[in-house]
């Protein structure tokens, strides 16, 4: 149903003869190019990302235990006009994120003044009690978020979901870019496109500026990976690299006199920050599973000394989890003191009666999510699903309600994509990267753009058959260069 | 530089060397069956199997001992932990885990020669055979290549510490070989058998050339001998090898400010060799002798590994 009417970033509306102006060079583009050289540089840009080992593993797949992420040679643009307004409403939601965080594990003045139920929050397996009164350094609690944002017209944004745990694709965003100005130099001949080469240095320079040591300068910050066995390792690596910063896994951490320290082969260095990409649940035994061997025992009583940042602090899943989501334009409000400029997606909480009924009633129009799942997993896509899967999930809701919310199915804009058909519309989301330092809220000029490849699908998942785009931000809206 | 790194990296360093030497092992026992006539060319089979270590976990898989099913086992085998296959998967698991170490060059050409041989379920005839160990030994090369353009820091000398170490142990078992591999009845010592079995030897560590450039006298087993235990000149020499053993861990010294155990006992060794004789080395039993030279090493590795807190 999404598919028919849904607006195309590139064409505009279906039927709408103006279209896109300021995008008709990037059409000429498509329609010049044969499909046999996209195909050829399509080839390339997948051999290159195999060469480098840009791979990730798909739990329960042992068969192809690495696989690339496929890659779509066609961008999406945006205007500088349209990257202004978003940002605008980025830094707004990540400075109420962290204003919120800080809030819930200090005083709980949002509880107290009722604008969220305080059994949403104190009652969520997400809430951390064992935090509360946490102080990370320079008060910054999600230091790097990841905000999916959905578009259904020109002007209209919305955030699906809020990524402030340990968001990852960052590398994908990176690494399309290399391959579109290896592949495709001619666009940006065309376009004047806004770098994105310097976001490692933005990333190293927020992780130094949250050093609890006086001196900024010279703080020891290390990437903490689960291991090469994780699916998002090839990402760990590249970050810890192009940063110039140690990649260490949890044997190489001990805590000591609640200081955390490595080993090297000159012996112990004492860790400043510590940019982890392992789960909460994971990261301290003596705190959370007990039976974690990717954890480092003790971590979690230096930073609650005040002796090492953890980024992303311990326990900011409470600001991203789903049941919290549908309360964030009231937070936004509340810490911002202005109406949020970037909408949430209208969410039926399934936890009260009145939501939960018109949920059942309309459940072949909805999404349903789980409060708690996430990577596409655990979901409901109505207009598109079985009747069996359906009732299966009709009997779910029924049975554990507080478990779900539910969402309009929305017609999710697309972006023309190469096919085996040649160049068709397919649906997208799109995840800018926002980093909050000492210093405020810094975002990249970039994103990265998922792309549900199937006809008429809108899981973008990369374990559900999702792709990725680059996706170019214009300096100027001239309409290019020349 | 994390432990964990030093510790992958010199694994690394100890893989591919295992994997090339294993390349070349193939290469030249192809050669040796081909020139000698039925059974001196099954020994070689025989012997490229006691030279790898493998001799009696091949036994176990109950094959027949055929040149296929041998070459087969020392290439493509998942079961045995030091074929060509097993070495690269090795190697790779290594460089994934630190390759934030790595330069580009030298993790793509890994990853290279392990995509090349990911697919492989059969080595073929002996041209096929050939022709992916040729392969292979182009792939360790590039590996050699891209370490060449590295930042000579300590991951550099972690990667050559462990080639290095490796390179001395695989010498010595060729040599080694030698007293196992038993004359077919009726043949001489410096027969044309003999003198193929030393030749294929040379082939092995690419020595030849070398040997016709050190040596104006024809093929004599003892020169053999000597060119592969003292001649520093040799890459591929005990002597040569323990330098390089020496010259990297004086660099990590050099940049941590720390020396220890292993710097002596790498020391001690290369001091001795540099002042043996090969009649010396007869006169102690040249089997006896390299055993000796066997067990040293695995002590200097050890003691790295203590040194460096590898676990």
């Amino acid at each position: 149903m999404a598919g028919a009417a849904a607006f195309d970033e590139i064409r505009g509306r279906p039927g709408d003869p103006g279209g896109r102006p300021e995008f008709a060079q990037l059409l000429d583009w498509m329609e010049s190019t044969p499909a046999t050289e996209f195909d050829r540089r399509q080839k390339a840009a997948e051999a290159a990302f195999r060469q480098l080992g840009i791979t990730f593993a798909v739990y329960g797949e042992e068969e192809s235990a690495e696989r690339i992420i496929p890659f779509d040679i066609v961008p999406r643009v945006f205007t500088a006009r349209e990257w202004a307004s978003l940002s605008e409403g980025l830094v707004q939601r990540v400075e109420a994120i962290n204003a919120f965080l800080a809030d819930i594990y200090g005083p709980r003045r949002i509880l107290a003044d009722k604008i969220v139920p305080e059994e949403l929050i104190l009652a969520n397996p997400q809430f951390r009690p064992m935090l509360a009164g946490a102080k990370p350094p320079h008060g910054v609690f999600a230091h790097i978020c990841g905000i999916d944002l959905v578009r259904t017209g020109p002007d209209d944004f919305w955030v699906l979901e809020d990524n402030a745990r340990t968001p990852s694709g960052v590398s994908y965003m990176l690494e399309n870019r290399e391959a579109m100005l290896r592949l495709c130099p001619e666009l940006f001949e065309k376009f004047n496109v806004v770098p994105i080469d310097s976001y490692p240095d933005m990333l190293l320079e927020t992780l130094q500026s949250v050093s609890p040591r006086r001196q900024r300068a010279g703080a020891t910050c290390v990437l903490l990976t689960p291991g090469h066995f994780n699916s998002a390792f090839y990402e760990h690596s590249f970050l810890a690299d192009s940063m110039g910063i140690e990649l260490v896994e949890a044997a190489d951490l001990e805590v000591d006199d609640d200081k955390v320290w490595m080993r090297t082969i000159e012996g112990r260095v004492q860790v400043d920050v510590i940019y982890r990409r392992i789960d909460d649940d994971y990261l301290d035994p003596l705190v959370f599973k007990p039976d974690s061997l990717l954890g480092v025992p003790g971590i979690v009583a230096a930073y609650m000394a005040g002796n090492v940042a953890l980024v992303n602090a311990p326990g900011t899943g409470i600001a991203d989890d789903k049941a919290i989501y549908s309360y964030m334009p009231e937070i936004v409000k509340y810490y911002s003191g202005g109406e949020a400029k970037l909408p949430n997606v209208e969410t039926y909480r399934c936890r009260e009666a009145s939501a939960l009924q018109y949920t059942l009633d309309n459940l072949e129009k909805l999404v349903v999510k789980l409060v708690d799942g996430s990577g596409g997993y655990g979901m409901l896509v109505g207009p598109t699903a079985t009747k069996a899967q359906v009732e299966e999930f009709r009997t779910a809701l029924i049975a554990e309600p507080h478990r779900y919310i539910a969402q309009p199915t929305l017609a999710l804009s697309t972006v023309p994509t190469l096919t085996e058909a040649g160049v068709a519309p397919r649906h997208v989301d799109f995840r800018p990267f926002v980093l909050s330092g000492a210093d405020g809220v810094t975002i990249t000029p970039g994103g990265l753009t998922r792309v549900a490849l199937r006809e008429g699908s809108l899981v973008v998942n990369s374990s559900q058959g999702g792709g990725t785009k680059d996706s170019l931000i214009l300096a100027d809206d001239a309409g290019g260069r020349r | 530089m994390l432990s964990r790194t030093a510790n992958s990296l010199y694994w690394i360093g100890r893989y591919v060397e295992r994997a090339e030497f294993t390349a070349r092992l193939i290469e030249a026992t192809i050669r040796l069956d081909a020139l000698s006539a039925r059974p001196a060319g099954q020994g070689a089979w025989d012997s490229a199997l006691l030279v790898a270590a493998a001799d009696y976990d091949f036994g176990l898989t109950g094959e027949t001992r055929s040149p296929l099913a041998i070459s087969r086992y020392l290439t493509l085998s998942a079961s045995n932990p030091n074929s060509i296959r097993s070495c690269l998967d090795a190697a790779r698991s290594n460089a994934k885990s630190v390759r934030t170490a790595l330069s580009r060059d030298a993790w793509e050409a890994i990853n290279r020669a392990w995509l090349f041989l990911r697919g492989r379920a059969s080595t073929g005839g002996s041209q096929t055979t050939l022709s992916l160990v040729e392969h292979i030994r182009a792939e360790t090369r590039g590996f050699e290549g891209a370490l060449h353009r590295m930042l000579r820091n300590e991951a550099y000398s972690f990667i050559g510490l462990g080639a290095a170490m490796e390179r001395a142990d695989n010498t010595a078992r060729l040599i080694d070989v030698k007293y196992h591999l038993l004359l077919p009845e009726g043949e001489r010592v410096g027969g044309p058998i003999d003198r193929d079995q030393w030749t294929t030897i040379l082939h092995t560590v690419s020595a030849v050339t070398a040997y016709r450039w050190l040596y104006s006298e024809g093929l004599k087993p003892w020169l053999v001998a000597e060119l592969l235990c003292l001649k520093p000149e040799l890459p591929r020499s005990l002597v040569a090898s323990s330098e390089e053993v020496v010259g990297h861990l004086n660099a990590i010294g050099k940049r941590t400010g720390l020396q220890g155990e292993a710097d002596r006992l790498a020391r001690v060794r290369h001091n001795a060799l540099e002042r043996t004789s090969i009649d010396t080395i007869f006169g102690q039993g040249l089997h006896e002798w390299l055993t000796a030279f066997i067990y040293e090493n695995t002590r200097i590795h050890l003691s790295i590994g203590q040194q460096f807190r590898f676990s």
